[in-house]
């Protein structure tokens, strides 16, 4: 079901949210978090589709912040908020409110959101584009617990990255960090079976790819060596080759799904290494909405101190 | 090889890795059982679409089949894709393929107990298994001694330095406190009771770990969890199927024997058990042995126990044929479809508050559920008019199907007068986590390979249930005869009387 609103405010979209609820029959609501996503027009729509398919693990409202920028001088002056409430199969297992703001309004965005919270329900933003350059600090931003960057829809990722390093405050994350969870694990778990120290790390990658640069440095940070960073065709992050006395541990996937793990003195063997979608990074964002403190000490790329009372 | 190895790559504060099994390998006996192709397979390839298991992760099967391991391969393959919960993903298939291996034999042939060892000793070498394995029996329980003595006799149950080797093994766990024993000692004289896990599969679902959750992470539920508050407690387990094809084991062994011994019993022990000291498999056990050792039956085993058999009859707009004249059943068969017993915990939480636990096949419905039914309100204030509509508080933990929570109390129904009228509260797993929660095995057998035991009962628990149930199936072999009830109903009108002694009635599940 779906309602439209021009020209309206928070309490009449509150209004219209309690009244779509009853209007199919489910007043109660099992809904876990509040989803705000702040883009503009272009990428509201991939953006809402993917938020919608990761509800299904997570029931959210979700608020979708449009900043118009109007055509006229006249309406650029003129501030008002339009709003379009969906709930029901419209919505995926919660509800949606996509608000477009257009004026001033839109300088304002958080005292539309603010009432519009779930109570008591964690908060989290995330921004598919042009993210603030220090989310925490962001008016929106400081309403959430878990604030959701992309460093891949960045211009220059890697001096946007130098930016996240700075401005990073817990609850901060990157879904370039969350696109190498898989990765990660089976490099873990190929030590693992290794079990041997590692003398040397090499990440191959696209040229410019921010996840690669963070895995280095996440690989600088916990075997204390020096990663290094070899340019391939790509797409995104092709192999991994960490050194060892007796041989390379390599995980290397060229193209497709299908990587090649090998182990020195061990016959080779194949991983399923996916590309995810954007709701599948998504929906792992939102199982844990605490700082993510192993993310810090990647962006940092810091050694990481023996004693983790001290990061 | 360093053996007190710290993965560099591994750390406490890293939650978003996910908690993958070691290296190794999983054997399933009876591999071309309805289990192993419904449940096992599918859990073992969801695992590996979650990215659960290791990089090399074997699946060895044995079974009296004339196969080679693309044979198996293919059936392993149809059994994902008929069954499993998640997606097939082409890429998982491949790297879940190449460690499959097939040993064709009987339990009796020490051939292909060799060609096992040798097997296990080619993927150790091949795809780095590390000598870690786990052997699942998923085969009847007269094959146990044979299976234990032959994974002893070739050397499969000693894990080499530095590795481990574990038994899961299926209910029954015997059919009376005589043969448990006998049991364990079989298994325990090849692995030790660390080495052995036993599946309950009730344990793995989400809603009964969440009972634990429920009680001691919260503050709300545990100050009214005792005598004071609460006034009796209902356990049920309903299945509206029959014996389906099971005639040979279920004839002889009943309801209460297949599901009260195991399920009923642990959910309760769940129920009534104090704190553990700590969320692990020792402590745990402290616990539940407490409160299985303080169960006490009631005197007059007659009036508080009742069995039945379904009837034929119309169940939920099909016409079923009554136990006796199931295919395979003996006319006179005196085996129970339906049970239902009284039991008190004797302690000092739980002293005077009854436990009602019933079961049965060819119920109105399929349901697994607890319910914690309070006392009513010492006083009320409001007249008997106003409340006359108004039944007991209870908290009910809804274990499957539409997992979740339900608390039932009073609430004012609107309008000019005052009337209060039972509401319910609900909390439903399928709403707030919706599609993440896994399936049991899964859990179960991820749990296996991490060797993490605090979902599966031991053997002490195994044979105090026993000690629990045998006096009363004595009893019924030595009275009367099970009562009838008609299929699709919710039991013998017997059980609604032995309520009805206490004052109490069934809930409607």
């Amino acid at each position: 079901m779906k309602i439209d609103l021009t020209d309206t405010t928070a309490s009449k979209i509150n209004k219209a949210l309690v009244q779509g609820r009853r209007a199919i029959g489910t007043p109660a609501v099992g809904m876990v978090l509040t989803m705000v996503i702040v883009t503009d027009e272009e990428n509201a729509y991939d953006s809402i589709k993917a938020a919608e398919e990761a509800s299904h693990e997570h029931p959210a409202r979700t608020l979708v912040v449009i900043k118009r920028h109007a055509r006229t001088p006249r309406d650029r002056t003129r501030s008002h908020l339009d709003a379009e409430v969906r709930v029901g199969a419209d919505a995926g297992t919660g509800e949606t409110v996509v608000l477009r703001m257009y004026g001033e309004v839109s300088e304002h965005a958080d005292s539309v959101v603010l009432p519009l919270l779930l109570p008591d329900a964690p908060v989290v933003v995330w921004w598919p584009v042009e993210a603030p350059d220090n989310p925490a600090k962001d008016p929106l931003g400081a309403l959430a617990q878990r604030r959701i960057t992309d460093l891949y829809t960045t211009e220059n990722p890697l001096v946007e990255l130098e930016a996240r390093a700075r401005s990073y405050a817990p609850g901060d994350t990157d879904l370039a960090w969350t696109r190498l969870t898989p990765w990660r694990s089976m490099l873990a778990a190929a030590l693992d079976q290794a079990r041997v120290p590692i003398v040397s790390a090499t990440v191959e990658a696209e040229a410019d790819n921010p996840a690669a640069e963070l895995l280095a440095r996440w690989l600088e940070a916990r075997l204390h060596v020096t990663a290094e960073r070899v340019v391939t065709a790509g797409p995104v992050v092709t192999g991994v080759r960490l050194g060892t006395e007796n041989g390379e541990i390599v995980i290397d996937r060229p193209e497709g799904p299908l990587a090649t793990l090998s182990l020195p003195d061990q016959p080779s063997r194949t991983l399923a290494l996916k590309v995810r979608t954007t709701s599948e990074l998504i929906a792992e964002e939102l199982r844990r909405l605490d700082a993510d403190e192993m993310y810090a000490i990647a962006l940092r790329g810091e050694a990481t101190k023996e004693n983790p009372s001290d990061v | 090889m360093i053996s007190d190895w710290d993965n560099p790559l591994r750390d406490a504060r890293d939650r978003r890795l996910p908690r993958i099994a070691g290296p190794s390998g999983l054997v399933i006996f009876g591999v071309t059982g309805d289990l192993s192709r419904k449940k096992l397979m599918p859990a073992v390839y969801d695992l590996a679409n979650r990215g659960m298991l290791p990089p090399g992760f074997s699946l060895v099967g044995f079974a009296r089949r004339d196969w080679a391991d693309q044979d198996f391969a293919q059936v392993v393959h149809d059994s994902v894709r008929e069954h499993a919960r998640t997606e097939f993903r082409e890429e998982v298939w491949q790297q879940l393929a190449e460690g499959m291996r097939f040993i064709p034999g009987d339990f009796d042939d020490d051939e292909a107990f060799k060609q096992l060892r040798q097997t296990v000793d080619e993927l150790d070498a091949a795809r780095g298994t590390s000598g870690n394995y786990a052997f699942y029996l998923s085969v009847p329980p007269k094959f146990f001694p044979k299976v234990v003595r032959q994974l002893k006799k070739h050397g499969l149950a000693d894990a080499p330095e530095g590795s481990w080797r574990r038994a899961v093994i299926e209910k029954p766990f015997g059919s009376d406190l005589a043969s448990a024993r006998e049991l364990n000692a079989i298994v325990h004289d090849v692995f030790d009771p660390e080495q052995v896990f036993r599946i309950d599969h009730y344990l793995g679902k989400e809603t009964v770990q969440n009972i634990l959750a429920l009680r001691f992470a919260n503050q709300m539920f545990e100050p009214i969890w005792n005598r004071s508050y609460v006034d009796h407690v209902q356990i049920t387990m309903a299945e509206d199927i029959g014996i389906g094809g099971r005639a040979g084991y279920y004839d002889g062994i009943g309801s209460a024997r297949d599901v009260i011994q195991n399920h009923l019993l642990q959910l309760m022990a769940l129920t009534a058990m104090e704190e553990p000291a700590a969320f692990d498999a020792a402590s745990l056990l402290t616990e539940k042995l407490k409160v299985l050792k303080a169960v006490k039956l009631p005197e007059d085993l007659g009036r508080h126990t009742v069995r039945g058999q379904y009837a034929a009859s119309w169940q939920g707009g099909a016409q079923v044929v009554g136990y006796l004249q199931e295919e395979g059943i003996d006319a006179r068969s005196k085996t129970d479809t339906y049970a239902a017993i009284k039991l008190n915990v004797d302690n000092r939480r739980w002293a005077g508050v009854p436990f009602y636990l019933r079961t049965g096949k060819r119920l109105g419905r399929r349901v697994t559920e607890i319910a914690v039914v309070f006392q009513r309100a010492p006083h009320s204030p409001f007249d008997s008019t106003a409340t006359e509509e108004l039944g007991q508080n209870a908290i009910v933990i809804r274990v499957q199907p539409d997992e979740g929570m339900t608390v039932r109390f009073g609430s004012k129904v609107p309008g000019t007068s005052m009337e209060i009228r039972d509401v319910t509260m609900d909390f439903a797993y399928g709403e707030s986590f919706t599609e993440s929660s896994p399936e049991a095995y899964e859990r179960l057998i991820l749990d296996v390979l991490l060797g993490d035991a605090n979902l599966f009962p031991r053997h002490q628990e195994v044979e105090e249930s026993w000690k629990i149930l045998d006096p009363i199936e004595e009893y019924w072999d030595r009275h009367g005869t099970p009562a009838r009830y008609a299929s699709g109903s919710w039991g013998p009108e017997e059980a609604d009387e032995m309520l009805a002694r206490d004052g109490r009635s069934w809930r409607r599940p």
